[in-house]
């Protein structure tokens, strides 16, 4: 087991976003989690990342307790994660993005006289190959077009080299033909190098295509767990999405 | 060598034959430039590659100004030990406030630096027996073997040659990187495994102590130290000079301080009403130049490059 969540809480102002959450995820699983807005789901991603502090509730990744753990100290331990909106280093090139993050990762970052432009140069281009965008290393990554920024989030989240990786709407505002791509990238991503992936998304197609487990969320609550094909028959989940899963 | 660096022999030339022009004008506000462009580059440390703007600047320069000269006249220290000291107590000052203003963030943060300096202008033009309060501290004494205002010229030019250089190197290194990440995307940062907060104090502290460096030059090239240096326009004129130059340039702030002093000092020469001046050229500035001098300049370069 790579991650468990136990009985998960959190509140905003009286309002309870997530109320007591359980699940776990294994080694090498395709999971994600659906539900409709304001379900939950960023909020407990926000909460597993140590991004929110946790009200109530543990969350254990590889045997290790990291509920009241800072961001930056569960990324270190093999948790990565990318977010809804997109979440890059909008003045610096897409090379530097990538590279800054596979500093931090290679433990460089504390090296104040090593002249930094060549450092790291081929772990970096053959991530940014991975991801697509060899071509585009000198561009100013807030430059670029919505779907490559997304794939270039993608590289900053692969630097860290994570066993475990939270993706939140990975294809949230991309058009089918990017959506497809973008999933056939994370896809191969996830297989070549064994990671565990955990995800959100809007787009019922894609979330049927590749998840082994499905796990719904609704009003903070999880109201179903199980294979594409168990969820699609659950009448709970009907009701929840009014008829949209056929 | 860098395009950059051979931008630079020409400037380098230029400021080390300005004392053989004999001009004691341009030697005195030369050295001026040389302390207040080092002071401007400590700041946009901050500024421009960790995206923290402090509103309390001066303060280290202020420390370092009279740490070095009390260390000096009251306690009979060798100027080299007291310069030294100046850097360190600059530094240990920054590390202080900076525990404290880092937890915080944006105008908070800014707010916060503010509100540290008045604490310690206000020590300063209150500790009569040890700083002179507000009479200030007169007699700061010349080291000998620098007691002439051209040696002087030429050692601050050695001090701020070797604080640039270091600071530049700090910047392009995998620690500077990842202060340009902190300014784009501090949470972000975060997520690639970065503890924002240390390296976040870790550069306020480097600019406390290059802020101080100058700080010292400053008060033995007058003779004496004011609390005014601690005060609050010190520090925004410091800012000001940054943004001038252009804060996303290494130089940038050197260019800056350049400009400013020299327009100071001729505006002043014919008119009262320099802060008038100033405010218009600030306006202008934001509205119509915002990367500064430089980063105007640099733009221009590459529009002509491309229409080649």
């Amino acid at each position: 087991m790579i991650l468990s969540v136990e009985k998960l809480k959190k509140s905003f102002d009286g309002f309870v976003a997530v109320n007591g959450v359980s699940f776990s995820v294994e080694k090498g699983e395709l999971c994600s989690i659906i539900g409709p807005n304001g379900a939950g789901k960023t909020t407990l991603f926000n909460l597993i990342t140590g991004h929110l502090p946790v009200d109530e509730g543990r969350v254990i990744l590889n045997g290790i307790d990291i509920t009241h753990m800072r961001a930056y100290q569960i990324c270190r331990l093999g948790l990565g994660r990318s977010f809804q909106r997109i979440n890059i280093f909008p003045r610096l090139t897409v090379f530097e993005n990538v590279q800054a993050a596979l500093l931090s990762h290679r433990g460089k970052s504390f090296d104040f006289f090593t002249p930094v432009p060549t450092l790291l140069q081929e772990e970096t281009e053959s991530i940014l190959e991975r991801v697509g965008l060899q071509n585009y290393s000198t561009a100013t990554s807030g430059s670029l077009s919505y779907g490559f920024q997304k794939q270039l989030e993608l590289g900053i989240v692969l630097a860290s080299e994570p066993e475990l990786l939270l993706l939140d709407e990975p294809t949230a505002g991309m058009s089918a033909q990017e959506t497809r791509h973008t999933i056939d990238l994370i896809g191969r991503i996830a297989r070549d190098k064994g990671l565990t992936l955990l995800f959100t998304e809007h787009d019922m197609k894609v979330v049927f295509s590749i998840s082994e487990r499905i796990m719904v969320l609704h009003q903070g609550q999880l109201i179903a767990e199980g294979s594409p094909d168990e969820i699609r028959n659950n009448p709970d989940v009907h009701k929840v999405y009014l008829g949209e899963i056929r | 060598m860098s395009k950059e660096n051979w931008l630079l022999i020409p400037f380098v030339l230029l400021i080390l034959l300005i004392p053989v022009s004999g001009s004691r004008f341009y030697v005195f506000l030369g050295t001026d430039i040389l302390i207040f462009g080092l002071f401007a580059v400590s700041l946009n440390l901050l500024l421009g590659y960790t995206g923290l703007v402090s509103f309390g600047h001066a303060t280290y320069f202020g420390i370092g100004a009279y740490t070095c000269a009390l260390l000096m006249k009251k306690a009979s220290i060798p100027f080299p030990l007291a310069f030294a000291g100046a850097g360190i107590l600059g530094g240990i000052a920054a590390l202080i406030i900076g525990f404290f203003c880092v937890r915080l963030t944006k105008v908070y943060f800014a707010m916060l630096t503010l509100a540290f300096s008045q604490i310690v202008w206000a020590i300063a033009f209150k500790w009569n027996s040890l700083t002179g309060g507000d009479t200030g501290f007169i007699g700061v004494p010349f080291p000998q073997y620098l007691d002439s205002k051209i040696r002087f010229y030429y050692f601050t030019f050695a001090v701020v040659a070797v604080s640039l250089f270091i600071l530049r190197k700090v910047v392009n290194s995998p620690f500077g990187r990842i202060l340009t990440t902190i300014r784009e995307n501090p949470e972000r940062t975060e997520f690639i495994g970065i503890n924002v907060k240390l390296f976040q104090l870790t550069a306020f502290i480097l600019s406390g102590i290059f802020a101080a460096i100058p700080g010292a030059l400053f008060g033995i090239f007058n003779n004496n130290v004011f609390p005014d240096i601690l005060f609050w326009p010190a520090s925004a004129e410091v800012l000001i000079m940054t943004i001038l130059g252009g804060i996303y340039s290494f130089f940038g702030p050197v260019v800056g301080a350049a400009v400013l002093l020299f327009l100071r000092m001729q505006v002043t020469s014919y008119t009262q009403y320099w802060p008038v001046i100033l405010g218009m050229i600030l306006a202008l500035l934001l509205f119509f130049f915002p990367g500064g001098i430089v980063g105007f300049l640099q733009t221009r370069l590459t529009l002509l490059r491309g229409n080649r």
